[in-house]
């Protein structure tokens, strides 16, 4: 049947790099569920089931992912950052619900939830003047009122760890996921002239390579992976995996550059970093679900989709990814 | 069911991200009696939205006289969740707390209660009162179903005001009933036990 797409609409679509570069992704992903869906269907015994359901996982995932970032292009800067805002809550309430912490921090997480984090977006949504405020906020002055409100309620014990507990769950459930969608306010110059692209184009480069690196190290550690880096934190994380992942990383994220304003080297250089995070957050958040001793954060409460588990790498590529582009691009 | 009924559904779900399981025991408006541990403030609210529309309508959660009469504010939304106040400090023959509530379930309600009789300071479930043994006795036709509310005791801990919006939990368990000629104190224990034993599953 032929359906018919309204000129202007298809116009818009081809003229914008970005929308091109979604609907890559839309196609893909749905050749991909629909591939699922075939494994799925196939006679037992032809292809391992665990396999095909860790596979169908992470489409949802994907799927996820893509929903929030259409959102947020569709919804415009300020829709992002509610839309962020409200990613971040929602991970910082699962980071908070695994941490153990007592009556006498109750005071102090009511302000880390309901004031440093919508503190955060509304600096960052404020725009390119406020960077030197909200790149500080949370790191120094929410660092400095944490321990400060407990020490209020009189309960020493265990003090200092319960301060840099829900420190670092500030730290990296907001502070760090927050320079996603300021991506979106960024002012960048090419050759000395505003680049005349599309902010979310840049967003959605940043999701791309951080989702695809994971995929490339997890491919090459299927592959070619022997040495496990530490078993105890990640039994499936090897040097092979993560060096090629990184390396071919590099190149993919050359392949991407059309939406975005870099070179061939920056392209480059800017993916395999975003790749070295990912794997970094990856590792570090194992190291916090071992420590408390879950597999993923979804099991923490019944029935819950650990929405942690999905963005770990994101948070930890964000910043660094935000302040190189901001380094070699910003007038 | 009232507006306001509708708000602090929402707002208690919001708040405490509550997942509900349901193990080996399906929602239904059959008469009930929704034994739980008590940690919070908001758990009679939290454990009255979490159960189906339907099965709300009929489930009265029991709360004390003293507490939500005190003002406009609180007879206001014990009224809306059609709570039963139950007078803790003039109990009369005849006029007991369990035939109070055996009286106003008639042949239609559910009840929710909190055996431990008031919340925890520590999060350790306390003794339960001998109502539910009563309960179970005087109406054996009544399902006593065992209800674990998990973390919500750090949402709103006692004596605090402000909620901080951690996940919790809850978890329903299979109905139970006062067993022939089974003494007091033993399905006490086998009532505390059986809340306990969602804690884990």
């Amino acid at each position: 049947m032929w359906i018919q797409v309204p000129a202007p609409l298809l116009l818009a679509v081809m003229q914008s790099p970005t929308r091109w570069l979604l609907g890559v992704v839309l196609g893909v992903l749905a050749v991909l569920s629909l591939l699922g869906r075939f494994l799925r269907e196939r006679p037992e015994g032809t292809v391992n089931p665990a396999l095909v359901r860790k596979f169908n996982q992470r489409m949802r995932a994907w799927w996820l992912m893509t929903a929030i970032l259409v959102a947020a292009m569709l919804l415009g800067r300020n829709g992002a950052m509610v839309l962020f805002f409200c990613l971040s809550f929602w991970a910082l309430r699962e980071f908070i619900t695994m941490t153990p912490t007592r009556r006498g921090d109750h005071r102090a997480l009511f302000w880390v939830f309901f004031l440093c984090t919508p503190l955060q977006y509304v600096l960052v949504a404020m725009g390119q003047e406020w960077y030197g405020v909200y790149s500080i906020m949370i790191p120094v002055y929410a660092s400095l009122f944490v321990p400060a409100r407990i020490t209020i309620s009189g309960d020493p014990k265990r003090f200092l760890e319960r301060s840099a507990k829900i420190q670092f769950g500030l730290l990296i459930c907001v502070y760090a996921l927050s320079y996603a969608p300021a991506l979106l306010t960024l002012e960048l110059k090419v050759d000395n002239a505003p680049w005349d692209g599309d902010y979310s184009g840049l967003l959605f480069y940043f999701f791309l390579i951080v989702q695809l690196g994971d995929l490339l190290q997890f491919a090459w550690d299927k592959l070619v992976g022997k040495t496990v880096i530490a078993p105890a934190i990640n039994a499936s994380r090897t040097w092979e995996g993560f060096i090629g992942g990184v390396l071919s990383m590099a190149i993919l994220g050359i392949t991407l550059k059309w939406v975005t304003p870099f070179g061939y080297v920056e392209a480059a250089v800017l993916s395999a970093t975003v790749a070295v995070m990912g794997f970094c957050g990856a590792m570090t958040m194992s190291a916090i679900k071992r420590d408390r001793g879950v597999t993923d954060y979804g099991t923490l409460v019944q029935g819950h989709a650990g929405l942690l588990d999905r963005i770990d790498s994101l948070c930890f590529a964000a910043p660094v990814f935000y302040h190189m582009v901001r380094f070699l691009y910003h007038g | 069911m009232h507006l306001t009924a509708h708000v602090l559904t929402l707002l208690a779900k919001l708040f405490s991200g509550a997942s509900v399981r349901w193990v080996d025991c399906q929602p239904d408006a059959c008469q009930r009696v929704y034994f739980a541990n008590h940690t919070s403030h908001l758990d009679a609210v939290v454990l009255w939205s979490s159960l189906p529309r339907h099965v709300r309508a009929v489930t009265r959660p029991v709360a004390a006289k003293d507490y939500w009469e005190k003002n406009a504010l609180r007879r206001h939304v014990a009224w809306s969740l059609n709570t039963l106040l139950i007078d803790r400090k003039n109990i009369k023959v005849h006029q007991s707390p369990v035939d109070l509530m055996l009286r106003e379930v008639a042949d239609k309600h559910s009840l929710i209660i909190f055996p431990e009789g008031g919340r925890s300071n520590t999060g350790e479930m306390g003794e339960f009162k001998s109502g539910l043994y009563y309960i179970g006795k005087k109406r054996p036709d009544l399902e006593l179903v065992p209800v674990y509310i998990d973390n919500l005791n750090r949402v709103l801990p006692r004596g605090e005001f402000l909620p901080v919006p951690l996940l919790s939990s809850i978890t329903i368990g299979p109905p139970m009933w006062l067993e022939a000629g089974e003494p007091k104190k033993a399905f006490l224990t086998r009532a505390q036990n059986a809340v306990k034993r969602l804690k884990d599953i």
